[in-house]
């Protein structure tokens, strides 16, 4: 058998770098990315065929349920090749999925030395696989082209191994056939990973400098950081320092995750494996931080590390606004796990008082969100995503806006956004639908390429606020399903931009502020207040709604006065009845948040706010 | 305790209408091959046993009895005169106490108006809804219009001191000359009293089904409070002054009956799913006529459940009983926030500026089309 049982594996601490591959899978979500990790654990045997479970990796109910990894995991296999019969440690760099990630992904990638890029060979790549692809030929990664799900019967192997051929530059026969289902495939896989794949180099005797990867915090151990070492050597006495902080931290455990964690003596060159040192705060441990040690430090960390960026901000609010020292306390733990996520206190008049967050991209604002929601049972409105403009005002003073209704009034100079440059793949029959979206959202095409015969590559320069409300939904919509979507910030720049104000009855409602191109700016307020004229009911006076920028209106809809709000009966048995009605509705009634004289229940903030995408949404969950 | 009225609910009908979800049942429901007959046999036996029940209060005056229902017209005059007879024997039952009736204009006759006026009835309402044929029909209603005007001149010449009509007005397919028509012809009979209430779809109601599937479309809100202010107008013109929200009379023909509920009085209900209320207590009893006749027959109590108001329910009901009422709520009753809550509408013309100047609470017209809303504002 080529499994190794553990105990007779080579060691952490005392494993010859030449036995050692790291890798990294680079897969788009539902390309079977967990399924074939699944398989590689149960082939060489690190997992009881008992405990087996499932996406075994994928720690969060939300991972399982979304089919995506949010946090990334290195897993010790033991390995004796096939092909030479020697004894190998093959660790499995798991690597987040998605485009908002980028930064994390490409830190999994420095501590790999290949990558097995794996295609679903019923759909073919897409375009964040394609991102990270590059990302990790940038990094002189080996490539192991592999296409998954050949069992199925709409596999085209022969198809996207000319595809994925012509991307790499590689022969389509170079390309591995494996069925993460089946296991069909896999042990060659993994010879081939030993074949292909060069063995870590490092000096063993400079000053330790690892990697950190990621970082996780844990409610037993406090955070549990990931590294790769790269020269020198951890061992479980030492203190160790982060080199962007200077900061000293005593090793409490060091040890490898094989696939729960074991702990170790220490770890070497060309290893990778977790340190436990009593922090609690994941920012403490960041991603892309070099750690070395104390008392031997490094003089030159590891190239790369980068601060997170948040790009989209949002509101978020508690539904009742008495949680909302529920939902401090709910980010404080989350951002315990989540060095990308940054917030601060605000409060809408509308919305009452909530945190304005900053996220890495749209998919980490959802995850934020849904996190919130479910490990808090936490009810929450968000205002809809803006990004981060640079306002420049006559006096020459700048202003950063993270938030609409923080615009400046007065002169304005200049207003900058961020841009982004956007990767679309897509079938080809797809072309004019792809390029409709991108023009009316003020989009400047790059270029096009054929990947195959009816597959294409587009690219895009876009306003990222064009893509943060419902780009993706849209392109999805308009794709059936399709297309898929990469997008990088190249900086910003300036744009015709305008605040438009929603005015309830001549007073603004700050929640529904938006800034956006001025040739958008009518039907925004066009939509905007028809949907708020559907929504807010009827009062016991007529309430204009308005749109504006600054003191110009430019579209109106008129709420009629109620006229009729009584129940005509009211005898003996109705008395009970219409008292238990009444007292729920004062219940109701203090959900109901005032916009001056304007009673505006909760719903139609959520309602007002959602994107189709979302209303679809919940309509699909009432049935 | 000074007084207490009592209500007699009578749980059966020969068929149900569209609208109605009342606790009524036809003679089929309850047993095969049933007659009102066979069904209502021991019914009156079970509510002369729920009367000793309410022996603890017996001796005072009774203002008011109503037999309400159901159809309790449906029953002979000497089975309804038995119960009247009962409580006779135990309480102060004055030559004034409204005794009223309610009837459809089809289970009654000038023979059948003596003998009710004899075993003691002095005030009928009947059940007119529409004096439009496609108005009764969406109601789901078998008698024909003509019926109502002589029912109506049965009932004088048998001698009944109140007559009343109900109407229902936002029937799907009504337009405002058709509810214009019913309340002309109402009020051409000359009658003492009318309610008129706007339709109300209720869960479970053949009148909802047809709504839901999209055979029949309620009336919009607007046109429901141009159809209230027709009635109100009409009524007024006519020399029958509002009461009561939905209720409009000749002077001294308000329902006494009624008035009691608004005003929170003392009121005993008899009968299945009858309602009680003595000194802010609620109960009410099992729904079932089966279940409720055995209950007694067994010698049990037929209550199903009671609620002990709290003080700050008491004063919800309170509110949103006496602000129905022409007479309305005595502004030093409320609190100063509840008043300023309020004092707008005095200004948008939901609330009459002379009584509220005057430190009355009086809802206009339009006030009493959002009564509803402005008893929010006042029980946040």
């Amino acid at each position: 058998m080529p499994a190794i049982p553990l105990a007779k594996a080579p060691q952490p601490a005392a494993t010859d770098p030449a036995q050692i591959r790291n890798f990294c899978i680079i897969a788009h979500i539902d390309h079977g990315k967990s399924t074939l990790a699944d398989r590689m654990l149960g082939i060489t045997e690190v997992v009881d065929p008992r405990n087996m479970r499932e996406q075994y990796l994928d720690r969060m109910d939300i991972e399982r349920e979304r089919g995506i990894t949010i946090k990334s995991q290195a897993v010790r296999l033991p390995w004796r090749s096939g092909i030479d019969g020697h004894e190998y440690i093959l660790n499995m760099i798991d690597t987040p999925g998605h485009v908002d990630f980028t930064y994390e992904v490409s830190r999994s990638l420095a501590a790999s030395e290949g990558a097995v890029l794996l295609v679903d060979c019923a759909q073919g790549i897409e375009a964040q696989t394609l991102a990270n692809l590059y990302l990790a030929m940038e990094n002189n990664l080996k490539i192991i082209p592999v296409l998954n799900k050949i069992d199925l019967p709409a596999a085209q192997p022969d198809k996207f191994a000319a595809e994925l051929a012509k991307l790499i530059g590689c022969e389509p026969s170079d390309c591995l056939r494996v069925s993460g289902k089946t296991g069909d495939g896999v042990a060659d896989l993994l010879d081939q990973i030993v074949a292909q794949i060069p063995a870590p180099k490092g000096d063993a005797n400079a000053p330790a400098r690892a990697l950190i990867f990621d970082s996780v915090y844990d409610v037993y151990r406090g955070v549990v950081t990931y590294v790769r070492v790269v020269d020198g050597h951890l061992s479980a006495r030492d203190q160790i320092q982060m080199f962007s902080t200077g900061v000293r931290h005593e090793m409490l455990e060091v040890g490898v995750i094989s696939p729960e964690p074991v702990p170790s003596k220490g770890l070497g060159v060309g290893e990778v494996g977790y340190l436990i040192t009593g922090v609690k705060d994941v920012r403490q441990s960041r991603v892309g931080d070099t750690v070395t040690n104390y008392n031997n430090p490094t003089k030159t960390p590891l190239a790369g590390y980068k601060d997170p960026k948040p790009m989209v901000f949002s509101g978020l609010y508690p539904l009742d606004g008495a949680d909302y020292p529920l939902l401090r306390e709910a980010l404080d733990k989350l951002q315990l796990n989540d060095a990308a996520l940054v917030y601060e206190p605000e409060s809408s008049a509308a919305l009452g008082f909530g945190f304005r967050c900053g996220f890495l991209g749209l998919l980490h604002m959802e995850i934020v969100r849904e996190r919130l929601e479910r490990e808090s049972n936490l009810s929450l409105i968000s205002t809809a995503p803006n990004v981060v403009y640079q306002v420049v005002l006559d006096d020459g003073k700048s202003v950063t806006v993270t938030n609409p209704s923080e615009f400046p009034e007065g002169k304005i100079v200049s207003v900058e956004e961020p841009i982004v440059r956007s990767t679309i793949l897509a079938p080809s029959e797809f072309i004019g639908a792809i390029m409709e979206l991108c023009q009316q959202r003020r989009g400047v095409l790059l270029g096009m390429d054929y990947l195959s015969e009816d597959r294409v590559e587009i690219r895009y320069t876009l306003p990222l606020a064009e893509i943060v409300f419902d780009f993706f939904d849209k392109l999805k919509s308009s794709t059936r399903g399709y297309a898929s979507l990469d997008y990088e910030a190249i900086g910003d720049a300036e744009g015709d931009l305008v605040k438009v104000d929603i005015l309830l009855q001549g007073e603004p409602v700050d929640a529904f502020s938006a800034i956006v191109h001025r040739d958008k700016a009518y039907a925004y307020g066009l939509m905007m207040t028809g949907k708020l004229r559907q929504l807010i009911p009827r009062q016991q006076f007529e309430v204009p709604i308005q749109a504006a920028i600054g003191a110009r209106i430019i579209a109106r809809e008129t709420i009629s006065a109620i006229r009729k709000d009584v129940l005509a009966k009211c005898y003996g048995g109705d008395i009970s009845r219409k008292r238990k009605l009444l007292e729920k509705q004062k219940e109701g009634k203090k959900r109901m948040k005032m916009v001056g004289r304007v009673e505006v229940p909760q719903e139609a903030f959520v309602a007002a706010l959602a994107t189709d995408a979302d209303i679809d949404k919940a309509k699909a969950d009432r049935k | 305790m000074s007084a207490l009225s009592f209500y007699v609910h009578v749980p059966y009908c020969l068929r149900r209408c569209g609208y109605c979800d009342f606790n009524t049942y036809t003679p089929t429901e309850l047993l095969h091959n049933g007659t009102l007959e066979t069904v209502s046999g021991d019914y009156v036996d079970a509510v002369i046993r729920e009367i000793e029940l309410a022996r603890n209060y017996a001796g005072v005056e009774v203002p008011s009895i109503f037999f309400g229902g159901g159809t309790p017209s449906l029953l002979p005059a000497p089975t309804l005169g038995r119960v009247i007879e009962a409580l006779r024997q135990g309480w102060q039952i004055s030559e004034d106490c409204e005794i009223t009736l309610e009837a459809n204009p089809d289970s009654v006759n000038s023979e059948k108006l003596i003998q009710l006026r004899e075993v003691g009835f002095n005030r009928i309402s009947f059940g007119m809804q529409s004096a439009k044929a496609h108005v009764l029909k969406v109601l789901d209603r078998t008698h024909r219009p003509e019926n109502v005007s002589i029912a109506v001149e049965a009932a004088r010449s048998a001698g009944f001191e109140s007559v009343s009509l109900d109407l229902i007005y936002g029937t799907p397919g009504e337009s405002l000359e058709d509810w214009r028509f019913s309340v002309e012809t109402a009020l051409a009979l000359g009658v003492d009293h009318l309610s008129a209430y706007a339709l109300i779809v209720e869960v479970g109601t053949k009148l909802a089904t047809q709504i839901k599937r999209g055979e029949l479309a309620m009336p919009i809100d607007d046109l429901m409070a141009d159809m209230y202010l027709l009635v109100d107008q009409l009524c007024e013109d006519a020399g029958l002054s509002w009461y009561e929200l939905s209720n409009w009379s000749k002077p001294g023909h308000a329902s006494r009956h009624n008035t009691a509920y608004w005003k929170n009085a003392n009121w005993w209900g008899l009968g299945p799913g009858a309602h009680s209320h003595i000194d802010g207590i609620r109960w009410w009893n099992v729904k079932h006529p089966t279940q409720y006749t055995s209950a007694l027959l067994a010698g049990n109590s037929p209550e199903k459940d009671r609620e002990v108001l709290t003080h700050s329910q008491q004063s919800d009901e309170s509110i949103m009983l006496s602000i129905r009422m022409k007479q309305g709520i005595e502004l030093s009753t409320l609190a100063p926030g509840q008043q300023d809550r309020v004092e707008e509408y005095s200004r948008s013309g939901h609330l009459d500026r002379d009584r509220w100047e005057q430190g009355f609470l009086q809802l206009t017209p339009q006030g009493r089309l959002i009564a509803d809303r402005i008893v929010r504002e006042l029980v946040v």
